[in-house]
């Protein structure tokens, strides 16, 4: 089937089977990398990404289903400096390995985008779609709530 | 320490990493994000039978699937493939079963590969796998470790289920029992676990004439070549192993796959580049499973709680196969079980034991995690069978910090520690005595939430390892790492480090390092590492060895740097190397400070060579590598409260202390870090995971959705808090702490919540202590039906 998506700006028109993952076509067709794969149920969240503006799991999505959608990757985040979610999972060593980050700060981006104002229970209930083996989540959590209060300032 | 200028500026500093540049935006180098011309996609069929026969493996059908370019059995392979490699007997006698990489006739793990199709994608490999037709003629399965090792048992090898037992005994151990006053015999289990790394694993080989490189998501790129030429045959020198980012390891990735070898020959056979990435569900089948033991301990003690010996029998289970280190992990525990605890007797004796499941091997911890949950356990038995407080009965017993260094019954020298300051700070941050109080209160209340206080007070032993001490217990390899340290003409540097980082922050801990000893700025530092063609020296990350062994290795090698520079700082200053003194980050005369020459200046005054003093090599360039004398000691004390809701069986972690005393900190941003994962992953062993069999031997925790990986929501904050007693066995006096918090919370937490139930006579709650064990633990204790 013919889809036409836009990924982190840049439009793809492309052939793909029905049954293409969306998390494969970002990887494999489209060539952003970025987005990684941590499992194979839904479960762990690292292939997260903005899809017309909300976060979804990119692997329970089909390509064909992200037709005409504007989706943002982990690639895409950053508008010339980094986002403050970036910044703020920078700053306060909210990453390890690093594989777990992309779809991390892109759920926390849209946690902020419903509850501006989290408090760290709510943080921590609202990141419960995302795994990360590394870092027990204290500073994912610091991370967040300092970037609400930059996105807030 | 070697006293390189005056303070110190970068090491101790928060630096906050180099790593995350292109970790947070999306621009790593994962190994399933390589691509190649000509690139191969690999899927394997894998045996759905914990143990069966292969009678028939017809792969006709999936060879002439469309996209496919060829399809192998075991019968294909089985001349090539060897033997994975075991790289740890640990007895003469121990029973070492070949171990192909593609089963050829008998599999005995679900999980195992039996065929293997390489297609134009990894879609048309997925649907030729659907066309492998298989016949089976099933065995019994082998689950239970205690049936598996008595007579008449089914055998996963015709030369039984016994791999081997190995015994460590020193006291008199008769004596210490004979007449005491206190008795304690008790059997803990170590529940089976899944390491899960978040980044699954991936393969890629590429041929170039008759040499190869191999891309791996492994812990081990040095280990992996040196294991790949001795398996395949394929020379050393042929073989480039890249370990580019790689997403966690936690010893998962401290192996020597059939997938890797599986790849290396599949690569070599179609002349072509071939890559493998697993499934989530693969990989928990697949990648080896952690800890898995039977541990019954006896301890004698004098009436006051001085405890007199301690007796250890472990059964410790293999899985189907010994894979890298597998018959080692728990020979580790050996050396940990006796703690931060004086006796007069320890007797240490291990049985690996086979069954059909997942091979075992290394996971955080291996071994220590085990040793400390036993010990730990069993003194907060001891303390409430004497009604005396946990750490009183701890304190006891422990070795006075100023009793350092300390001999151990073990036979290791605890080189340095302060049990005493670790517990002092974690008590007054913990509300010890508040928490007590409140304790006291809800029980005379009759409240049904409950509140429980656990102590874990842990040591464990890092800066894998002496080579002498790898020798004699018959290790393949030694412990020695490497580090080389190049000096750029522009006054850059560039430090190799055979110890390849997956998740720590070598790059930015490192930097931190070489700046204070070459006086350089942190951003001028580049780390490399990963890759046998840039680092072609190294025995990786492991054991919690990088900084105290790896971080050694550099500090010598910046070392050889600053005195090489000095002969040609003095010829550039016209005065003689005597004169000279290393101060401010630089060689200046001594005497006369503003005569002086940085390193930047000698290093281009070297590149352009025009005017060195006669016989001196145009280089700065420096190796090192060093083996460490001993171990290291991390210990701390952490305190955990729980409450218990007696009703439901639910545990929440109210409070968690953890203060580590883990020696000088190069960097706390990335210590505290390593802390709180850790600490994850006990608490993970404590509640929630386990990797769980069905009686037919099949994992029914194959997926994320069955195996509970705990989220955000289901941790508390921690508050972690420091001692600094450096270590006195390496000059930058770390110690190490890539696993401290899994060895210390997961006695910590269970211990709270059985402080919390013993009112109602519970002693045990077996881990991982889910609501519905809680539950049955009170409900049996008060009499009723389990």
């Amino acid at each position: 089937m013919r889809i036409s998506v836009t990924v982190d700006g840049v439009r793809y028109d492309d052939d793909v089977e029905p049954r293409l993952l969306l998390v494969h076509y970002l990887r494999e067709h489209a060539g952003r990398t970025g987005t990684p794969i941590g499992c194979d149920t839904s479960n762990c969240g690292a292939c997260t990404i903005a899809l017309n503006g909300r976060s979804v799991k990119s692997c329970s999505v089909l390509a064909v289903q992200a037709d005409g959608a504007d989706i943002t990757t982990i690639q895409g985040l950053a508008n010339g400096e980094l986002h403050p979610m970036q910044r703020a999972f920078h700053e306060e060593h909210a990453l390890q390995c690093g594989y777990c980050t992309p779809g991390m700060i892109m759920a926390a981006t849209d946690l902020l985008k419903d509850n501006p104002d989290p408090t760290e229970e709510q943080v921590r209930e609202g990141l419960e779609g995302n795994l990360c083996r590394c870092t027990g989540y204290q500073n994912i959590v610091k991370a967040v709530l300092k970037a609400a209060q930059g996105v807030k300032a | 320490m070697t006293a390189i200028g005056e303070t110190p500026a970068e090491v101790g500093k928060a630096r906050v990493r180099k790593e995350d540049a292109r970790l947070i935006t999306g621009q790593t180098n994962w190994t399933d994000n390589i691509t190649l011309p000509g690139l191969a996609h690999v899927a394997f069929l894998r045996s759905p039978h914990a143990h069966a026969r292969i009678t028939r493996v017809d792969v006709s059908e999936a060879r002439n699937a469309p996209g496919v370019f060829a399809a192998f059995t075991g019968q294909d392979v089985k001349d090539e493939q060897g033997s994975l490699p075991c790289a740890w007997p640990v007895s003469e006698d121990m029973i070492l079963p070949d171990h192909p990489a593609m089963a050829v006739d008998t599999v005995r793990y679900g999980g195992e590969i039996v065929a293997a199709v390489v297609a134009r994608d990894r879609y048309a490999a997925a649907d030729a796998i659907e066309l492998i037709d298989v016949d089976y003629e099933e065995l019994e399965p082998v689950l239970d470790m205690r049936e598996a090792i008595k007579p008449g048992a089914v055998k996963v090898h015709a030369e039984g289920n016994k791999s081997y037992t190995w015994e460590l005994a020193n006291g008199d151990l008769g004596a210490a029992f004979n007449d005491a006053p206190i008795v304690l015999d008790r059997v803990y289990r170590q529940q089976r676990l899944i390491p899960a790394a978040m980044e699954p694993r991936s393969v890629v080989c590429a041929p170039v004439g008759d040499e190869y490189t191999m891309w791996s998501a492994t812990q081990v790129p040095h280990i992996l070549r040196l294991m790949l030429a001795m398996v395949t045959g394929i020379p050393e020198q042929s073989l480039r192993v890249i370990a580019p980012d790689v997403g966690g390891g936690f010893g998962s990735k401290l192996q020597v796959t059939a997938e890797e070898v599986l790849a290396l020959l599949l690569a070599k056979r179609l002349g072509r580049p071939v890559k493998w990435t697993e499934s989530r569900s693969e990989g928990n089948v697949a990648v080896h499973h952690g800890r898995d033991q039977i541990q019954h301990i006896r301890l004698a003690a004098d009436a006051d709680g001085r405890i007199r010996g301690l007796d250890v029998d472990l059964l410790a289970d293999m899985g189907a196969y010994l894979m890298l280190v597998t018959p080692g992990v728990p020979i580790l525990g050996a050396f940990m079980f006796n703690a931060i605890y004086k006796m007069d007797a320890y007797r240490f004796n291990c049985t690996g034991v086979f069954t059909t499941k997942t091979p075992t091997d290394a996971y955080r911890g291996a071994g220590r995690p085990e040793a400390t949950y036993a010990i730990e356990h069993i003194m907060d038995d001891l303390a409430a069978h004497l009604g005396v407080d946990p750490l009183e009965i701890r304190e006891r017993n422990w070795i006075k910090h100023e009793e350092f260094p300390y001999d151990t019954i073990a036979g290791l020298t605890y080189d340095s520690g302060n049990y005493e300051a670790a517990t002092a700070r974690a008590r007054e941050l913990f509300n010890y005595e508040g928490l007590r109080k409140e304790q006291s209160e809800r029980i005379s209340a009759s409240s049904p939430v409950r509140l429980g206080v656990g102590v874990s007070t842990y040591t464990e032993m890092c800066g894998l390892a002496p080579s002498r001490v790898l020798g004699s217990l018959s290790y393949g390899a030694g412990g020695w790492e490497h580090a080389s340290v190049r000096m750029l003409a522009t006054g850059k540097v560039e430090v190799v480090t055979g110890s390849s980082a997956h998740g720590q922050g070598h790059e930015t801990a490192w930097s931190q390092i070489v700046a204070d000893q070459l006086g350089v700025a942190f951003e001028d530092v580049r780390v490399l590492h990963g890759d046998t063609q840039v680092s072609p020296k190294g025995l990786d990350t492991y054991g919690s060895r990088s900084l105290t062994v790896g971080g050694t290795a550099l500090v010598l090698a910046c070392g050889k740097v600053r005195e090489k520079a000095k002969a040609i700082a003095a010829h550039m200053l016209e005065v003689s190397p005597e004169d000279l003194e290393w101060t401010g980050g630089r060689w200046a005369v001594r005497g006369d400070p503003d005569q002086g020459k940085n390193l930047a200046e000698i290093t281009l005054a070297t590149f352009a060579a025009h005017d060195l003093p006669d016989g001196v090599e145009p280089s700065l360039d420096s190796d090192a590598t060093y083996d460490p004398d001993n171990f290291s000691f991390p210990h701390g004390t952490h305190l955990c409260a729980v409450d218990v809701d007696t009703e439901t069986g639910r545990v929440k972690i109210r409070s968690y202390v953890a203060v580590d005393d883990i020696g000088h900190v190069i960097n706390p941003l990335i210590v505290d870090g390593q802390v709180h994962g850790g600490l994850a992953q006990g608490i993970a062993q404590a509640l929630y995971e386990e990797a769980a069999y069905d009686d037919s031997g099949n994992l029914v925790t194959a997926s994320l959705a069955d195996y509970l990986i705990p989220s955000a929501a289901d941790l508390p904050s921690f508050v972690t808090d420091r001692t600094e007693t450096p270590s006195t066995g390496n000059p930058l006096g770390v110690k190490g702490v890539g696993e401290a918090g899994t060895i210390a919370s997961t006695p910590a937490v269970v211990n709270a919540i059985i402080d919390a139930l013993r009112p109602f006579g519970v002693t045990d709650v077996e881990m991982p202590c889910t609501p519905e064990r809680v539950w049955r633990a009170i409900n049996e204790a008060k009499g009723g039906a389990r």
